[in-house]
């Protein structure tokens, strides 16, 4: 564990990630400013951010607990379909999107850790691909009961259903909030890309703190040696579950900030589809490579955009460049040949590239 | 290591990230400036209207004189609904051919940039983004409702004109600013229970339904609550869902032992297909009524054998083999440009889509350079004045919460072609 | 009455599911990978099969045939260039992501050459239904191939793996790839066999999908490819019989689920079995008892 050699190394390592967002938040800012950032840019803007934390807190649990998550998208639709609940009762009696969005992230950051936490002690127990199986089976069990969910508020209280619409028995002046597959609509628009930063800061902050604190430590270790570190006395169930809620938690508020970006929210889209593209971020940023599973995800979301030119070839394309990617970055062939070829030259420019910045 | 290869990673995102908003910026800059620059940039380029072929992107083509508008288009071209997104493009592509070829609108030409969103809000939002940085006045979309409700709220923010060929959630026209040329989901609803009722075509009837999709699931709430009204009682209500939606066994039972003399179908034909397949296998012979989406049941999906759909009745307000002049015209392209497809209903919309536009272009006598947002103020008034004869029906209208006034069109398959009822 | 019938539907949808089980199953038991792309080839099996018939007009058997050959050679691709290569790779996900690279490729070149209409076609299976209590139940002839099939499949897959030299090559790299190696086995080749059989597998599995569900478009193949790797772990996975039992058991409680729960939550109730099952028993249902090496 080299991080662990040396304080002032992992101190600095952690600087250069903060660095590395505070910096991309202000050029974008100043590029903002300028007017030189298109739509599309502007639009990506927050999804950037959900995404980022996403993989951040997927990270978590794959690259420092060591377990293969594939339902992480189902704890970003309890934290979505929370948050947005929230800040449809409350519209009308708080009036300022900052608070309400702040109110709501920590509603839904609160709710994903209880089913975490619930989701958690059951699972843990289980190794390897038959833990991937069941958190993907639980994230598709959350995506298909939030699908028949109806809740509606009237005078009387607030109703819900569970078959559909009519048997909520609301008075005239009810509204539903949760419409079943049609979800929720006109959430108010409040993430913007300073919260959404903040939000990324936040989570860096967490996780880098747990990764290199005592408990991080024994997580670690857990990961690394299950029976050595039982044998030593860390309780195992504890250190899983932690990395696991807190995980799942962060997942929540990503939730949040992608459920106060558009205007309509529906379960289908916290399917496994999701769950793996997150996986996706997380592998091909380096397993348990915090920085990695950043860079990964702004790269991975933007590409598709930046592919819309070729038209009808833009996905093909992109699931070539995904396997040429991964084929380089992992490969024992990939390695030998980014070692034999130009890497400390590149690593030479890059940095100079990064401090004329 | 892992090092080397962040920073070299992170270099490249600089790079991307800045000539992602640069060329963002031509883009956005020339969108601006069309009042000026365009003049110049058609001159310069002088295309013929040669734009009739078959893979004309509509993109390149600029008019002899003085700009084109700009219509964006947003749909799934990928994914599992690229079936209705592609269909939309190939149509709406037709109708912007046959303009150019006739002199455009108010004698400019059109422009047209159909994006992918995949089915997916998110990726419909990046589309629609990626539309306005092209310049985009007009946008003809999204396809499917959930996406649509998602775009409709950006553009509504930023006055931007919208007609939806097909997205038939309530939501998908709150705004002042948007219109669609489908019926709306409960217009449907409401319509099919009535017309059972109305015609006496049972007193049992049996709703299969799609609860994970909008479309399906919205119109199934409104014949539920409309059959309140009429007389026949609803003994079975069974969903399926995306995940689903290959195997009918145990909704066809559950309507089966309900004793159920009609089974209404409010989705599309993909599942029909399979729909009338396996039910044929358990020599269950119900009535069958499907909406709009059941349109495509006799062409769309290819190798099906038809004569299962017979008797089925639907509420559709195209029909491919119609006797008409335009729908003939419009049949016989399609045909010919997509290898001898038949067109749907999702096209036919599309299709006059385009038209409405051009028409209500015509009556605010915009031009291509206005900005975005006075074509906008201009056709939400053009837009309750015209009359538009097309595809999907004649003498439509609009009123300015963006509903078009057209009766759907009641039709049984009889010897694999739709017969009026 | 109607119980039975729910039961018969159940295990025809099971055997669906099964058969694409198989394939999966085999694979993982072998190369320890989840191929993900495993749904994907089984569409393109669809495709080609449904080529030769409608476009070619090829006896059905034939075109069967022709898709076997399609699907093997294409899983030998796969298999050279997305996964070999990341064989040695630090992190077995590695190897998981270029799987799911694979998936969206397949789609999106079958999606350019045969666009997004979905295709249908008349079963190959025509011997007709068979007819129990005078009409009241009916089990359908594709059913019957299916399960039919299915067992043969299973039978001779794993008298395959135990009698023959490659397939206890198989289960010798299967154990050790190292270990392997230095007895004089061909890994590499081993693996691939692995893959041809399973794209082979694949190939008859999209037939008969497509024979009870016909309906194919280019994402065909990604949900029963899911289901198909859930029954895989229900049943154990890596186990043979296994893989057919849990795809079977999987079909009857969606089926049943539906009838007598609720039909908009078949696919949660089966998800929750699924978490039921491997909490009593974590290594699935016929599993093997070894800890498993994370």
């Amino acid at each position: 564990m080299r991080k662990m050699k040396n304080m002032n190394k992992t101190t600095k390592e952690n600087l250069i990630t903060y660095g590395m967002v505070i910096v991309a938040y202000l050029m974008v800012e100043i590029l903002l400013k300028a007017g030189m950032i298109s739509s599309l840019l502007q639009g990506l803007l927050v999804p950037l951010c959900v995404y980022v934390v996403l993989a951040v807190s997927l990270n978590l649990v794959v690259g420092i607990s060591g377990e293969l998550s594939l339902g992480h998208a189902g704890f970003m639709c309890v934290g979505a379909f929370a948050g947005a609940f929230f800040s449809n009762c409350v519209k009308d009696l708080i009036t300022v999107g900052s608070v309400r969005i702040l109110l709501a992230l920590l509603v839904g950051a609160v709710a994903a850790a209880v089913f975490g936490l619930l989701i958690g002690i059951p699972v843990l127990r289980l190794r390897g691909d038959y833990l991937a199986i069941v958190t993907l089976a639980f994230g598709e069990i959350i995506k298909n009961v939030m699908n028949v969910f109806f809740i509606g508020i009237d005078g009387s209280g607030i109703h819900i259903s569970m078959k559909d619409k009519m048997s909520l028995g609301m008075a005239a002046d009810g509204k539903v909030i949760i419409n079943g597959p049609q979800g929720i609509t006109g959430t108010p628009k409040d993430s913007s890309f300073t919260i959404g930063v903040l939000l990324i800061l936040v989570t860096l902050f967490i996780v880098l703190n747990l990764i290199h604190s005592r408990d991080g430590r024994a997580i670690r270790a857990i990961r690394d040696n299950r029976i050595a570190a039982e044998s030593v006395g860390i309780n195992i169930t504890k250190y899983k579950l932690m990395a696991f809620s807190v995980s799942a938690s962060l997942a929540g508020a990503a939730g949040v900030l992608y459920s106060h970006n558009l205007a309509s929210l529906q379960a289908s889209k916290f399917g496994f589809n999701t769950s793996i593209l997150v996986l996706v971020f997380v592998v091909l940023g380096g397993i348990g490579n915090i920085r990695g599973s950043i860079i990964a995800a702004v790269v991975l979301t933007l590409l598709p955009e930046l592919l819309r030119a070729l038209n009808d070839y833009r996905m093909l394309i992109y699931a070539i460049v995904l396997i040429a990617m991964m084929l380089f970055t992992s490969s024992p062939a990939g390695k030998a040949f980014r070692e034999r070829f130009s890497l400390k030259r590149l690593l030479g420019r890059t940095k100079e590239g990064k401090e004329e910045q | 290591m892992k090092k080397l290869l962040s920073l070299s990673l992170a270099a490249v995102l600089a790079v991307s990230a800045t000539a992602c908003g640069n060329s963002g910026s031509n883009n956005a800059d020339a969108g601006d400036s069309d009042a000026s620059a365009a003049g110049t940039e058609a001159g310069t380029e002088a295309e013929s209207t040669e734009s009739t072929g078959t893979e004309s992107e509509g993109t390149e083509s600029a008019s002899a004189d003085g700009g084109a508008f700009k219509i964006g288009a947003i749909g799934p071209m990928t994914g599992a609904a690229s079936a209705y997104g592609t269909a939309v493009m190939n149509a709406a592509q037709i109708a912007v051919d046959e303009i150019n070829a006739a002199g455009g609108v108010n004698g400019y030409q059109i422009e047209f940039n159909p994006q992918d969103d995949e089915h997916d809000q998110e990726k419909s939002v990046n589309a629609y983004n990626t539309l306005k940085d092209w310049g985009m006045q007009l946008l003809l979309g999204t396809v499917t409702s959930a996406p649509c409700i998602a775009v409709e709220a950006e553009a509504s923010a930023d006055n931007m004109f919208l007609l939806t060929p097909s997205g038939s959630a309530v939501d998908c026209i709150s705004g002042e600013n948007a219109f669609r040329v489908c019926f709306a989901d409960p217009d449907q609803g409401t319509a099919s229970a009535q017309y059972i009722g109305e015609n006496g075509l049972a007193e049992k009837v049996a709703v299969i339904y799609d609860s994970s999709d909008v479309y399906s699931s919205g119109i199934y709430e409104t014949f539920v609550t409309e059959a309140a009204n009429q007389p026949f009682e609803i003994v079975a209500s069974e969903a399926f869902t995306a995940d689903s939606k290959t195997d009918f066994s145990v909704q066809l039972q559950k309507a089966k032992d309900s004793g159920a003399d009609l089974v209404f179908l409010p989705f599309y034909y993909n599942e029909a297909a399979l729909v009338f397949t396996q039910a044929a296998g358990m020599n269950f012979a119900p009535k069958w009524f499907g909406v709009d989406g059941m349109d495509g049941i006799l062409s769309g999906v290819e190798g099906f054998d038809a004569s299962l759909a017979e008797g089925v009745m639907l509420l559709t307000p195209f029909s491919a083999d119609a006797e008409d002049e335009l729908t003939k015209n419009f049949v016989a392209k399609y045909g010919e440009l997509h290898n001898g497809e038949i067109p749907n209903q999702f096209a036919a919309d599309a299709y006059d889509g385009i038209y409405i536009i051009k028409a209500a272009l015509e009556q605010a006598g915009c031009t291509p350079d206005m900005s975005a947002s006075d074509i906008c103020d201009a056709l939400k008034t053009a837009m309750t004045e015209i009359t538009v004869d097309g595809l999907t029906g004649s003498g439509m209208t609009w009123s300015a919460d963006g509903e078009p006034s057209k009766s759907p069109k009641a039709v049984v398959i009889e010897g694999g072609v739709y017969v009026g009822m | 009455m109607s119980f039975l019938s729910y039961l018969i539907n159940g295990i025809s949808l099971g055997s669906v599911y099964a058969i694409i089980a198989l394939g999966y199953t085999m694979v993982y038991g072998i190369a320890k990978m989840l191929n993900f792309a495993h749904g994907d080839v089984i569409m393109v099996g669809g495709y080609a099969a449904l080529t030769m018939m409608l476009n070619l007009n090829m006896n059905p058997f034939v075109a069967i045939l022709v898709a076997i050959v399609v699907c093997t050679v294409l899983g030998i691709c796969i298999e050279t260039i997305a996964y070999r290569p990341l064989l040695g790779a630090a992190s077995p996900l590695a190897v998981l992501i270029t799987a799911i690279g694979v998936s969206y490729f397949l789609q999106n070149v079958v999606l350019l050459i045969f666009g997004s209409n979905p295709k249908s076609f008349q079963s190959a299976v025509t011997f007709g239904d068979l007819q129990l209590a005078g009409g009241g139940l009916v089990i359908s002839d594709e059913a019957i191939v299916t399960i039919v099939s299915c067992v043969v499949i299973m039978v001779g897959l794993t008298l395959f793996i135990s009698k023959t030299k490659a397939g206890q090559a198989m289960q010798a790299v299967s154990e050790d790839k190292g270990a392997a190696r230095l007895m004089g086995i061909n890994v590499n080749g081993t693996i691939a066999l692995t893959f041809a059989i399973g794209s082979g597998l694949a190939a008859v599995a999209g037939i008969l999908l497509l024979s009870s569900y016909p309906s194919l478009t280019p994402y065909t193949g990604s949900m029963p490819g899911i289901k198909a790797f859930v029954a895989a772990v229900f049943g154990g996975i890596g186990s043979i019989p296994g893989a057919f039992i849990g795809g079977i058991l999987l079909g009857v409680i969606e089926i049943l689920g539906r009838a007598y729960i609720s039909s908009q939550l078949a696919d949660a109730i089966v998800f929750a079995v699924l978490i039921i099952v491997l909490l009593v028993k974590p290594t699935g249902l016929l599993g093997k008892a070894v800890q498993e090496k994370v």
